[in-house]
């Protein structure tokens, strides 16, 4: 009876213990790679790479999540405020919900996918065959070279991104609203901006540079933490994309309170 | 008349993996211009000892001395200062696939801005030639390269920044006979060109007689014999004896029984 009690209650425990052992290591992991940030050398050219892999080459599948999810969201929300006569508010709802939520929500969830699996793949792959360890050899701190750049990347590179999608999820709605639902192109374009504000588009730019260092960090730091051959790198990819992709939808909470609650 | 300080010196080095004590008090003495093989079956520590001086593990007790100097009580930059002065070749190469052939040869110089990019080809080409590869190899990436070649390039990397002391983990390893004994002359051409001390782990008997000039077996997490590497198999210790000759019994085969 006790033990039925207890095991459970010591589970519990040890589950928390190690949530908080993982928490503290991928702080510690994060600090040291923002102060080799802060310390030259800095591999530009890595920077590059990984700035050109996460704004660039993730272009396209952003693009075309952005202006799909504004259509549905013209549409949706033409047919649901229809039922109250409400269908002017179309171009706003559209704007306010790509530039606030959906365009970093969804942009990080498509860049985590990507990128975060990448990095963790390509790092884990590194750790399993010694590359990391040729690295220290080769008077390289793995963090600097590996991690630093990428983190820089992905904060700054993912709102480059957002921008852009902000602008074709608005698109897409213009779209549907213009050429299936009937609105004048001028009037949809000018409810779209009549109540867009300057925060609206911020908030949502700094939710993509926070989403942007969480899916890399975590991409990285599963990767540099990898072990036990193939199955340890796969492992390791899967952990980066499902951490990061509820770190995202977590802190998006976290900040929306942040930036909007009265 | 005062003894030559060793190049390396390890003193009670000692390191745990959980409960399983790897390292149990490791004793080494590797002194300056000479090749030391340090054999040992598998899981015996090798691996352990070599990644503990190069600072790639941190032990859990012992002295680790490089020229006189302890190791573990230096400061960072102290220790990146020896490191720079030390080359490696991992046992499956370790090459970076992302980058070229020229660029994993001269990572290190190019690292130490001891060379400018533009010039790390000619670099590349000149250690390449060193190791018996064509200039042309350098544009090739990893992936292209067979495993012999992928460890000549692996050699060239390790003793392209000109290091003093080099590590050599199982460089025969995955090799034909032949190709074992290519890479193994290469060794010896290029330590003894460089006037380096080298350090090596290896199975291969025939490797280690080929680029030793000493010998140490590693055992349950010690080291219980040195000597001269032309030895092996004749050197009075039964587990040095019946490791060198591979046979089937003897005191190795006994432990293990157990």
């Amino acid at each position: 009876m006790e033990r039925l009690l207890l095991d459970p209650l010591a589970a519990l425990g040890r589950g928390t213990l190690a949530a908080c052992r993982t928490a503290g290591a991928v702080t510690l992991f994060a600090l040291e790679a923002i102060s080799h940030l802060l310390r030259p050398p800095f591999y530009w050219r890595l920077f590059g790479r990984a700035f050109a892999e996460i704004t660039w080459f993730s272009l396209p599948v952003v693009a075309l999540t952005a202006i799909f999810t504004g259509m549905v969201l013209a549409l949706q929300s033409y047919t649901g405020f229809a039922r109250f006569n409400a269908q002017s508010a179309i171009a706003s709802v559209v704007v306010l919900s790509l530039t606030r939520e959906l365009g970093p929500v969804l942009a990080g969830l498509m860049v985590a996918g990507r990128i975060g699996a990448s990095f963790a793949a390509e790092i884990g792959t590194m750790r399993v065959t010694d590359q990391i360890d040729a690295l220290t050899t080769l008077s390289t701190n793995p963090m600097k070279y590996l991690v630093a750049p990428r983190l820089l990347a992905g904060t700054l590179g993912l709102p480059l991104l957002v921008l852009v999608a902000d602008v074709l999820g608005v698109m897409g709605g213009w779209l549907i609203g213009t050429f299936k639902l009937g609105f004048v192109s001028e009037a949809y374009l000018r409810s779209t901006f009549d109540f867009l504000e300057a925060i609206d588009v911020v908030s949502g730019l700094a939710k993509a540079a926070v989403f942007g260092f969480v899916v890399t960090l975590m991409g990285t730091w599963c990767g540099y933490t990898s072990k036990g051959g193939a199955q340890g790198v796969g492992s390791a990819t899967t952990t980066a994309v499902v951490a990061s992709s509820i770190l995202i939808l977590a802190l998006d909470y976290l900040l929306t309170e942040l930036f909007f609650a009265r | 008349m005062t003894a030559q300080v060793p190049k390396i010196r390890l003193r009670g080095l000692r390191k745990a993996f959980g409960t399983k004590q790897v390292l149990d008090g490791v004793d080494l003495d590797v002194p300056a211009g000479h090749s030391m093989v340090i054999l040992g079956g598998s899981g015996s520590g090798k691996s352990v000892t070599i990644k503990c001086i190069l600072g790639l593990i941190e032990p859990d007790a012992g002295r680790i001395e490089i020229d006189g100097q302890d190791m573990l009580g230096m400061d960072r930059r102290e220790r990146e200062a020896v490191g720079d002065r030390i080359g490696m070749l991992f046992q499956n190469g370790a090459l970076f696939d992302s980058l070229p052939v020229w660029e994993n040869v001269c990572f290190k110089l190019l690292a130490q801005k001891r060379i400018q990019r533009r010039d790390g080809r000619d670099k590349a080409a000149e250690v390449l030639a060193q190791v018996g590869l064509a200039a042309s190899v350098g544009d090739l990436y990893p992936a292209e390269l067979s495993g012999g070649m992928q460890k000549r390039v692996a050699l060239a990397r390790a003793i392209a920044a000109q290091p003093d002391i080099i590590f050599f983990d199982e460089p025969t390893t995955g090799l034909d006979p032949i190709m074992g004994a290519v890479i193994d002359g290469l060794i010896v051409d290029c330590v003894k060109r460089l006037g380096a001390t080298a350090v090596s782990i290896t199975h291969d008997m025939a490797s280690a007689r080929r680029i030793g000039d000493q010998a140490a077996m590693i055992h349950q997490g010690q080291i219980i014999w040195t000597g001269s590497a032309a030895a092996l198999g004749d050197t009075g210790n039964a587990i040095v004896d019946q490791f060198a000759r591979g046979e089937r019994e003897g005191p190795i085969q006994m432990a293990l029984r157990r």
